[in-house]
């Protein structure tokens, strides 16, 4: 529900916030949270542990604060981070270096294990003084993408001192970001309003597949992919669009959908409960897009706070069937949205959705946690 | 402690310790929450809105507080520790001189319930006895302070400390204990503590009228009187000097002064004890007197003190003027300035330049904001509500934002674009096109000409993109030309650069006619410019050479009129200058035109199928 939301103001701006996964079988949620800074002359890397369920009464009681377990200096703005198993976490950097940081659970520290610096560059790494901001990271243990200002894909293997491949000028603009659609391909956004597939196994440097957004050419900031149904993708926009591709089926999107008022930073689809989607953006709001159908299941939340939108019902379609976020008329099957932030000022920059664990981070040097937001 | 210093510290340490971040970004939360609050609510409701928004800010910097005192007992480094110490102390102070402009502005408490504030003020803001005892102990001439002869027995200072405060049941509890130690005093002890209880106090509802209580307090005084002049309390001068504080005697409660340690303690225990229905427009007498009495001749007012004294006098302007020049930041003043002027409370006072003091001091908090490298945005909130300035302030400081990253320029770039600043996102967008340039992104670039409708440099784009065709023979960045999409039209040249690809694409798939049409059509409605007609004629050499016919004798005459207007444009001069090269292409295109309108012409003559 809504009221367990706690906030903890930190004295730094938030560019990323992520849960550290859990394993494999685990039962209970998420209780550590990793947090990267932007806009400091100062950055910090941190780690952060919420207290656990067992203490919560029959009707909710007070979580607790987040607590700062663990930091570490990170030069350069975070614009990317991601875990890479339990211990590690891949951190994106505006200066255009990836490093692979490792928290040592025994004596609660953070230390830099692996760095590849000038992972991104413009024109010539030699020459260059600075780099090109590396602004996208995915991990697929070993494996390591990363996208950057510069057009350039790498791919890099945790531990190995060299990148594994580099296509250089892969976009002649910015690549936003980078995820997996298959082990052995990805998926990048730009600034062109495209949609690029690679095939990794090919050594060709180009992409398998271009998909553009129709109309105007808006700057694609974010993507995310269905974790059950490999063909549909949802990228954010920077007009604050949400727009849901089938990558089987055609080369534009197959629906638009209106909603923030301005960048849209960050997309996910629930991992575990795909029929949830929730997005960020920089006009200060959290989305959470709703097209579970079951009407029982409803979460008590979407009644409090915001706006909330509903559509009518018009139900009897199988959801195993055909994906609600592929049917091309959003109001003819159920879809409930909601923001989640009431009282919305700065730009939320980044979330991250584990189990029922909603975290959230914004410009106003503040991070949320949610650990119910199910209930 | 010495609650009346008020260190003034320099500007710099003051953005850039990290709690008072938390303090920065709190309070701007609740001062945008306040500006977009309901102005429709009236009366109570809204007071009572505003009240509340006085004690968040208020439980803001108590909070700020609470860190800065962790900070402080846990560095190991003595200049910190007394840094930090330090900041304890001015928020501290802080928060003594909201609270009481609360209590007196913002909630306007009346004859009554104003005393019951007054010592819920007075409560927040003591120190408990140990820390005295420990401070006297740790001072020069510790013999010299009463405290010093009565350390030993703490509770007997503890149960004056209450009475002080007007705690009155935990006064006579530990009262109990003293009246047990001895014995032979139990009447004693009984009467005082009857009369502790029966004290009428002033209540916050409906319950009794004014004058009601001043009545019963009235008799309850007189009763008191009588105790005392009756001798019952003859024999143990601890409870005699309690009765006579009851009875609000100056001397007798002037002899604590080590246990009250500040005027305004004293002031609120005389009111509470002489005056409990004090009005608040009676306040300044009593303050000014009591102040008087307490310094005693001995030591001046310090800044803490002249502003508490200007807010008793009910001189808002006069605790801005003071604060302002006491703090060395703008933050307390700004933010309690705008809540005041929420309470409709300041007359618009013009300063010479013409905005008023909310504004003045908003603006300043704001500029200082954006000094910050972190903190600009939230200035960006407060310009918002500076209706007379703040634009102008914001469109200054924007432009001098850094923009390290494309995702901070993105950012600036809405904020500008929300409030239309059309310049400033011109002027942004175009600095980041030229960086993009330099790096030969040409994909950012023309990105941002599009974000910033900007033709001219969506032309220059283009124009480098011609400019590697032409070195190069093919084209770069194919993955942008292709898909260049409704952008096409932002400039002609973009334009141009979008068909010409689609016409090498079209001769790629052997769609002849289609291309052929094109690109007649590229030179007869100018979408080219005329540096690349002598490109695009050559262009039309294979498609002139192809075995099957083309080009319509029309299309032909077209591109010949295009070859003579193309040459006759060039003087005497060039055409000297013109190599072999080029006096030849010319030739061959004249060749290949001749023949294929020669070869149309008889086409087109021939009826078909006969």
């Amino acid at each position: 529900a809504m009221e367990d939301v706690c906030a903890k103001f930190v004295s730094q701006k938030i560019s990323k916030t992520r849960w550290r996964p859990l394993p494999a079988a685990a039962l209970q949620p998420p209780d550590l949270f990793a947090t990267g800074s932007w806009d400091n002359e100062d950055n910090r890397i941190s780690i952060w542990s919420v207290g656990d369920l067992g203490n919560v009464s029959l009707n909710g009681e007070y979580q607790g604060e987040p607590q700062l377990l663990c930091d570490i200096r990170h030069n350069g703005d975070v614009m990317d981070m991601q875990f890479l198993d339990q211990e590690r976490i891949v951190v994106a950097s505006s200066t255009g270096t990836v490093t692979v940081f490792r928290h040592h659970q025994n004596n609660q520290t953070l230390s830099a294990n692996q760095r590849w610096e000038k992972a991104h560059y413009h024109v010539d790494q030699d020459t260059s003084c600075g780099g090109a901001a590396c602004t996208g990271v995915i991990c697929n243990n070993p494996e390591i993408v990363t996208v950057g200002e510069d057009g350039r894909i790498n791919l890099f293997r945790a531990d190995q001192k060299d990148a594994v491949r580099t296509i250089d000028n892969a976009d002649s603009s910015t690549l936003h970001a980078v995820t997996f659609l298959r082990t052995t391909e990805i998926l990048t956004v730009n600034s062109i309003g495209q949609l690029k597939i690679w095939d990794l196994r090919q050594q060709r440097n180009e992409p398998s597949q271009i998909f553009s957004l129709t109309g105007d050419r808006v700057p694609l900031h974010c993507v995310d992919r269905h974790p059950n149904q490999q063909h549909v993708v949802a990228t954010g926009g920077q007009d604050g669009m949400l727009s849901v591709w089938d990558i089987r089926q055609g080369t534009m999107p197959v629906s638009l959908l209106n909603a923030h008022e301005a960048e849209m930073w960050e997309v996910h689809f629930h991992p575990s409960n795909p029929d949830h989607l929730f997005t960020c953006s920089e006009d200060g709001s959290l989305w959470h897009w709703d097209t579970s159908t079951d009407v029982a299941e409803k979460p008590s939340f979407l009644h409090q706070g915001g706006r909330s939108t509903t559509y009518f019902s018009h139900n009897t379609i199988n959801q195993s069937v055909v994906s609600a976020w592929l049917s091309n008329d959003p109001t003819k099957d159920r879809m409930e949205i909601t923001n989640l932030i009431p009282n919305q000022t700065l730009s939320v920059n980044s979330l991250d959705i584990l189990g029922p664990c909603l975290v959230y981070g914004t410009d106003a040097e503040a991070i949320y946690v949610n650990r119910q937001l199910f209930a | 402690p010495s609650s009346s210093r008020v260190f003034v510290v320099r500007k710099d340490q003051d953005i850039y310790i990290q709690t008072l971040r938390k303090l920065f970004n709190e309070s701007h939360g609740i001062f945008i929450g306040l500006q977009r609050s309901e102005e429709e609510l009236a009366g109570k409701s809204r007071k009572a809105q505003l009240v509340q928004v006085s004690k968040n800010y208020r439980s803001v910097i108590r909070a700020c507080m609470e860190d800065m005192h962790q900070a402080a007992i846990s560095t190991r480094d003595p200049a910190l520790h007394s840094q930090y110490s330090t900041q304890v102390s001015i928020l501290s102070a802080m928060e003594l001189i909201w609270n009481l402009c609360e209590i007196l502005f913002v909630e306007a408490a009346a004859a009554g319930p104003l005393l019951l504030r007054l010592l819920d003020w007075v409560r927040l803001h003591v120190c408990d006895v140990d820390n005295m005892v420990r401070e006297v102990l740790s001072s020069e001439n510790p013999s010299k302070h009463e405290l010093f002869w009565n350390a030993a027995n703490r509770w007997f200072l503890q149960v004056d400390v209450f009475v002080l405060q007007g705690r009155m049941d935990e006064a006579r509890h530990l009262l109990a204990k003293e009246a047990s130690a001895n014995p032979t005093s139990v009447n004693m002890y009984k009467t005082l503590d009857d009369l502790m209880k029966k004290m009428p106090v002033p209540s916050l509802g409906n319950t009794q009228t004014l004058t009601e209580m001043e009545l019963k307090w009235q008799h309850w005084h007189e009763e008191c009187q009588r105790y005392l002049q009756d001798g019952t309390f003859a024999s143990n001068s601890h409870m005699e000097s309690i009765c006579k504080i009851l009875l609000g005697d100056e001397d007798a409660i002037l002899e604590k002064k080590e246990l009250l340690t500040t005027w305004y303690q004293f002031l609120v225990t005389r009111l509470l004890y002489s005056h409990p229905t004090v009005k608040p427009m009676e306040l300044r007498f009593y303050a000014q007197a009591c102040m008087d009495l307490f310094l005693g001749g001995e030591s001046s007012p310090e800044p803490l003190d002249t502003i508490l004294m200007a807010a008793f006098e009910f001189e808002m302007h006069q605790v801005i003027k003071e604060c302002s020049i006491a703090l060395s930041n703008w933050w307390f003043v700004a933010h309690l300035t705008d809540l005041l002027d929420h309470c409709k409370l300041l007359q618009s006072h013009n300063l010479y330049f013409g905005s008023n003091m909310r504004e003045f001091l908003l603006l300043e908090y704001a500029s200082g904001l954006f000094s910050h490298h972190s903190l600009w945005q939230l200035g960006v909130d407060y310009f918002d509500h500076c209706p007379e300035y703040g634009r102008v302030y914001l469109e200054l400081h924007i432009e001098r934002i850094p923009l390290n990253t494309e995702q901070k320029a993105l950012k600036v770039l809405r904020i500008c674009e929300q409030r239309q600043m059309h310049e400033q996102v011109r002027s942004i967008c175009k600095i980041m096109a030229m960086k993009a340039l330099r790096n030969n992104r040409l994909g950012s670039a023309l990105s941002w000409s599009i974000r910033a409708k900007d033709a001219a440099f969506a032309t220059l784009i283009s124009d480098r993109f011609l400019k590697d065709y032409c070195e190069r023979g093919c084209f770069s960045d194919l993955d942008l030309i292709d898909n260049l999409g409704p952008s096409m039209l932002l400039s002609d040249r973009l334009t141009f650069l979008g068909k010409y690809r689609e016409f090498h694409r079209l001769y790629g798939e052997k769609r002849f006619s289609e291309a052929a049409k094109l690109l007649l059509m590229l030179m007869t409605a100018h979408i080219a410019p005329c540096s690349f007609w002598m490109t695009l004629l050559t262009d039309a050499l294979p498609l002139l050479e192809q075995k099957e016919v083309i080009f319509s004798a029309e299309q032909t005459y077209e591109l010949m009129r295009c070859l003579e207007d193309l040459t006759a444009g060039k003087s005497d001069k060039q055409k000297f200058q013109d190599d072999d090269v080029e006096t030849m292409k010319v030739e061959m295109l004249r060749l290949a035109l001749a023949r294929n309108l020669a070869r149309v012409i008889v086409k087109e003559g021939t009826l078909e199928g006969s």
